[in-house]
């Protein structure tokens, strides 16, 4: 058909000539260059769960950094009003020993991302370290603490942190060891896997070749290539710390008074639900929104570090 | 596979003669004794106490008669309830636990794949939108505040269900509940992306381009392939079941072993402690165990470290 086509026969070769072009240029680049990190950001600010998440965090720590300086009350001062509703005067209602839970909560707030955040950070220096350790070293020292790694995944964890917890004094120190006795082996397992994937590459070889040592290139090629994952498992390690505080708290086993989490304010207001709901419904209301907070910007930041996913 | 199950039971060995290791001497290192009370016990009497339960013995006398008892499923006589030996109470309470943790299992599954299938067939429209925050809530909310919530608000002001106790089919909603929405909610996401991870793949357009409805294709041939990743977290469910149990049972008054265990730790009741410890370690390793073995009977791709080709 498109042989008989009558402009076909119109169209000759010599109908077509270079008009010209910018050779000397091809090599340049057609686009600018965008950094990584640039990039993880664009379509991370493209994600509106995330970016929702990130911002009742801000608003979050915001509120628990200032509100226990500005309040006129302090966490365990008697203002003589016994389980009265929210009002003007005590935006949250008052408790059973007559404290303002409007600077409860934000106190509360401040000891509940205090242990989800050490916890992470605990978890993120062994883990590092162990992973990095054991994905360099390879053979049988990889084979040794991957093994000690194994056998830790399979102790149950809630069980060794109530364990534990029941044996040493309840506070917060002894709650955040108890977390972060097993927690870190999963951040050990990624850091690994990294560090396999990454030791291989031409450039951690070319550092080597100069005679870089273990350290040079754990600070300078492993670590921050391995980054993402890291930050991403952190930022799911928070709320998990944080709601299994709450859990062990309910059992009696979380931060002592006069000192409050989320936790144990919910625990507390529990008891107290048929007569002063307010006192479950603010812990719990804020306990609920910082893991919705810390999932919703982990799985973005996650989403945003997937290579697979760039378009 | 015979020397990946191998492995692995070594592992659990180990982990197993840790965790017994580890209940035994933190509970040496423990402060308070079982017989401290208000009332003062006379010295002759404590002694004879101390003597019954081996107590007086040296450390490593008492850490070996541990072991083998142990070895043995000997746990001895509860510290508290005189009488009362650690398997009696295992053995009363356990079948409850597990008649809960069933019924949450199910529900579980049952409605986070179902939320995961909704979203994923409505991606992006109001019943995606609607499921995706069932799932976020169950995911946020700690499930204790759940239980709480549901039991104040359903059962106490609107009485559709008993309050608390277990004597029938439903006092078990609410309990069963406040266990599976949490992990519904992460299987509603897992199905949800795995859904519609195959929903692009060949075969389920071929499905569609042959005409038949959307649930059919859904049932007969995405949801086979979808389910796959939801299989890996029966393990990480499994644990969280049993370790919900130690509050909802508390909550709502269930007599399970979850309740024994948690009220055996306020009551510094070592053996109980101990032989509940071990009995739940063993439970959890092998569950997971067996999730594992599981996945790989089922998805053929699979082939697990130490296998033969």
């Amino acid at each position: 058909m498109a042989q008989n086509d009558p402009n076909l026969e119109k169209i000759s070769p010599d109908m077509f000539k270079v008009v010209g072009g910018r050779f000397n240029e091809t090599e340049q680049l057609s686009q600018k260059q965008v950094s990584f990190w640039k990039e993880v950001f664009y379509r991370f600010s493209q994600n509106k769960l995330a970016l929702i998440g990130l911002v009742i965090l801000f608003i979050i720590m915001g509120m628990a950094i200032v509100v226990p300086f500005v309040s006129q009350y302090s966490y365990d001062q008697n203002v003589g009003l016994y389980n009265t509703a929210p009002s003007a005067a005590h935006w949250f209602g008052t408790d059973d020993l007559a404290r303002d839970m409007f600077v409860r909560v934000w106190e509360g707030a401040r000891i509940s991302l205090f242990i989800g955040l050490t916890a992470a950070a605990i978890d993120l220096v062994i883990g590092v370290l162990w992973g990095c350790i054991a994905g360099l070293s390879g053979g049988r020292v990889d084979n040794i603490m991957m093994r000690i790694a194994d056998v830790l995944t399979a102790v149950p964890y809630l069980l060794v942190v109530i364990i534990l917890l029941v044996v040493m004094e309840q506070g917060l120190i002894p709650l955040i060891i108890a977390l972060s006795i097993t927690g870190w082996v999963g951040m050990a397992r990624i850091v690994r896997s990294e560090v396999l994937s990454i030791k291989n590459q031409e450039y951690v070889l070319a550092s080597r070749t100069l005679g870089a040592n273990k350290w040079h290139l754990i600070k300078r090629h492993l670590i921050p290539n391995a980054m993402g994952a890291i930050i991403v498992t952190m930022t799911l390690t928070i709320p998990s710390a944080i709601f299994t505080e709450s859990f062990l708290s309910y059992l009696g086993l979380g931060v002592q008074a006069p000192m409050a989490s989320w936790g144990t304010m919910a625990s507390e207001g529990f008891k107290a639900l048929t007569s002063a709901p307010w006192r479950l419904i603010f812990p719990a209301v804020f306990i609920s929104l910082t893991i919705f907070a810390f999932n919703a910007v982990g799985d973005g930041l996650r989403d945003a570090l997937d290579p697979k996913l760039r378009k | 596979m015979l020397g990946y199950i191998f492995k692995r039971l070594v592992y659990i060995i180990i982990a197993m003669y840790l965790i017994i290791s580890a209940t035994f001497f933190l509970m040496q290192l423990a402060p308070g004794s079982p017989f401290a009370s208000e009332r003062e016990l006379p010295a002759a009497i404590e002694e004879q106490l101390n003597a019954k339960y081996g107590l007086d013995n040296p450390w490593y006398v008492q850490y070996k008669d541990y072991l083998v008892s142990t070895m043995t499923f000997d746990f001895g006589e509860s510290m508290k309830y005189k009488g009362r030996s650690t398997n009696d109470i295992i053995a009363e309470s356990f079948p409850i636990s597990v008649a809960l943790g069933l019924q949450a299992m199910i529900l579980a599954i049952g409605l986070g794949v179902l939320l995961g299938i909704i979203s994923a067939l409505y991606h992006n429209k109001l019943p995606d939108y609607v499921s995706t925050v069932i799932a976020i809530l169950g995911i946020s909310v700690p499930s204790f505040i759940l239980a709480g919530l549901l039991q104040y608000y359903l059962s106490f002001k609107a009485g559709w269900f008993p309050v608390s106790g277990w004597k029938g089919f439903t006092y078990t909603i609410l309990p069963s509940l406040a266990i599976a929405l949490g992990h519904a909610g992460s299987i509603a996401k897992l199905t949800r992306s795995s859904m519609l991870e195959q929903s692009n793949s060949d075969y389920v357009k071929l499905a569609r381009a042959k005409g038949l409805g959307k649930w059919t294709t859904v049932f007969k041939h995405t949801l086979r392939n979808a389910l796959l990743p939801v299989v890996t977290y029966l393990g990480p469910l499994l644990a969280g079941v049993i370790t919900g149990s130690f509050v909802i049972e508390q909550i709502f008054a269930i007599p399970g072993l979850g309740r024994h265990f948690v009220t055996s730790i306020t009551n510094r009741d070592y053996t109980v402690i101990m032989g509940t410890t071990v009995f739940f370690a063993i439970i959890l390793l092998f569950a997971v165990l067996i999730v594992d073995i599981l996945y790989s009977v089922i998805d053929p791709r699979i082939k697990l470290k130490g296998a033969k080709k």
